[in-house]
């Protein structure tokens, strides 16, 4: 019985163990596949060369990388004061019965297969863009604004958590000594949510940087660096994803090259993410 | 003074409302869009026939089949590895470096994009390990995606288990494996099925991952060698290549309904879960 027991445990501790070497696998494969033409090309020329032309030896991905700063950006600027506002108007003005049905309809929103936001974007936005802003309609603007739409589910819904988790003593004591409900919100209940929000923003972030095929059916995908919001734009992972299915050779590894890019990207904003929530916990 | 901080206060309550207002009715309008572009697509016929002419007429059947095949895989593969992670995490380790570990391998796993498990199963499934775009490849490939969420929801259903019911059960003489398959496993099981139910919403709807790894094969596979186009992917080379806007609508509809059902039920689940439990806890 005690064998079983331990034999039980062990072969659990190994199972637990299948993620960690999952993420292991993961990036060992695409730093192998990408590494080497990092080094062949010299890193400084792959990541700040400006010109992409994979079939003729031209391998620079700053158009690329600043497309994905520039409309990751714009995600977070138009999509998280909304998220956040919808999150305080859930959790501090709702009446119970609005917060139970619209808590619920958010996070099956937040199911909604991301090529479908994508083709709306491009049916419904993209003209829109092109009619009243000019420009070819296919921009930066049009991808932040989907992003943002696509990433209000997710920081609306930590953000609620957050805010639930201040407890009511920290309003009845605001307003117990005369403060009205807005300065309660912003002087109390805010401040003592700020890491999980925080949370919840990074989290949206990572969303909108690894966001793939909405992106490429309303950005345009030209390799340029963009120079206003109604530029088309490439994203790291735009970048990748209309080019693999074709790539092959050198063009093919500086594909991976560019994962590689995304992975460390994505690595390092969990990082943030993992200190943030930990300092969120020993307050 | 006062009367300036109450009108502020008006104001900044009309600036949530509104907000929470856009939110809601801003992600209404998507679903209601699709619906009202789509449905009048479907039909029994649009459903259970092949496509022709690369999708501009006929139905998506291959692609329904191509959808359910990889998400059965990815939740035949994921589920167990979850749900055993889970176990060791809320039954056996609770601290420690081992336990950080996992955690760190499970929450970073969570935020990869799902282009990069696109290109690492295309590295390692389709060419490494020679299985070529295949349902097998892209189902592993799923797994590995899903399997961050089926972990997550498992722990936090296991942990909702009362510890009375544990101790009850070791005073009757149980060991702890025993205490777990039939005390813990059965009470916690809704809250698991719910991982695993996001983890099937997930698998529909996703895209990036799938297409470099099961391929756009039009035909009903007859082996899990095989490739196969899921109805996410189909959505998209419709869409993007301006293939039908007439089938694209109807797909979407069709991945849309499918995926805020299974959604639903998830949800619907973990309700009731915890209510059940809350009452039991008292």
């Amino acid at each position: 019985m005690k064998g079983r027991e331990s034999l039980i445990r062990r072969l659990l501790m190994v199972v637990a163990f299948s993620s960690l070497s999952l993420l292991a696998l993961i990036a060992l494969f695409i730093f192998a596949g990408g590494i080497p033409i990092m080094v062949e090309e010299g890193p400084v020329e792959f990541l700040a060369g400006t010109r992409w032309a994979p079939t003729r030896g031209h391998f620079g991905i700053l158009p690329m990388i600043v497309g994905s700063l520039w409309v990751t950006a714009g995600a977070l600027v138009l999509g998280v004061p909304v998220a956040l506002a919808c999150a305080i108007y859930l959790s501090e003005l709702a009446s119970e019965s609005v917060g139970r049905v619209v808590k619920p309809a958010l996070e099956l929103l937040a199911g909604i297969p991301s090529v479908v936001y994508g083709f709306l974007g491009l049916v419904l936005l993209v003209p829109l863009i092109r009619k009243f802003l000019g420009g070819p309609g296919f921009s930066v603007l049009a991808a932040a604004c989907v992003l943002a739409v696509m990433i209000l589910p997710t920081v609306t819904s930590v953000s609620y958590d957050a805010l639930r988790a201040v407890p009511s003593a920290y309003r009845e004591g605001s307003l117990a000594l005369g403060a009205t409900r807005w300065q309660t919100i912003r002087m109390s209940v805010l401040p003592a949510a700020r890491s999980g929000i925080l949370a919840g923003v990074i989290l949206g972030l990572g969303r909108a940087v690894g966001e793939t095929m909405a992106v490429i059916m309303v950005a345009g995908n030209a390799t340029l660096v963009p120079l206003s919001p109604l530029d088309p734009v490439r994203t790291l992972t735009s970048n990748i994803a209309l080019e693999l299915g074709y790539a092959a050779g050198k063009h093919r590894e500086a594909l991976f090259a560019t994962g590689v890019v995304l992975f460390l990207i994505i690595m390092a904003l969990n990082l943030v993410a993992g200190a943030v929530a930990g300092r969120g916990k020993v307050r | 003074m006062i009367l300036r901080s109450r009108q502020r206060d008006r104001l900044m309550r009309g600036v949530l409302t509104a907000s929470a207002v856009l939110a809601v009715g801003v992600l209404v309008l998507i679903v209601g869009y699709v619906l009202w572009q789509g449905l009048p697509v479907l039909s029994r016929a649009f459903l259970l026939e092949p496509p022709a002419k690369m999708g501009r007429a006929g139905g998506i059947f291959p692609t329904i089949v191509g959808t359910v095949l990889l998400t059965a895989g990815a939740v035949v593969v994921a589920a167990p590895l979850g749900v055993a992670t889970a176990i060791y995490l809320a039954e056996y380790a609770h601290q420690g470096r081992l336990v950080s570990l996992i955690r760190f391998g499970t929450e970073s796993l969570a935020g990869i994009p799902s282009i990069i498990f696109g290109v690492f199963g295309f590295l390692f499934f389709v060419i490494y390990l020679g299985m070529g775009w295949s349902v097998l490849s892209g189902a592993l490939t799923l797994a590995g995606m899903i399997l961050p969420t089926i972990i997550r929801t498992a722990e936090e259903a296991m942990l909702a288990v009362p510890r009375a019911y544990r101790e009850v059960s070791y005073s009757l003489g149980g060991s702890r494996w025993q205490t777990i398959t039939r005390v813990v496993l059965p009470n916690a099981l809704p809250g698991i099925l719910t991982g695993i139910m996001l983890g099937v919403g997930r698998s529909v709807g996703e895209t990036a991952a799938v297409i470099f790894t099961a391929g756009a094969s039009l035909r009903v596979p007859h082996s899990v060698l095989d490739p196969v186009r899921t109805m996410s992917v189909h959505f998209y080379l419709l869409a993007r290549e301006g293939i039908s806007m007439r089938n694209a609508y109807g797909t979407a509809a069709v991945l849309v309904l499918s995926v805020l059902a299974v959604n639903f039920v998830a949800y619907y689940l973990m309700h009731r879960h915890l209510a059940r439990l809350r009452g039991a806890g008292r």
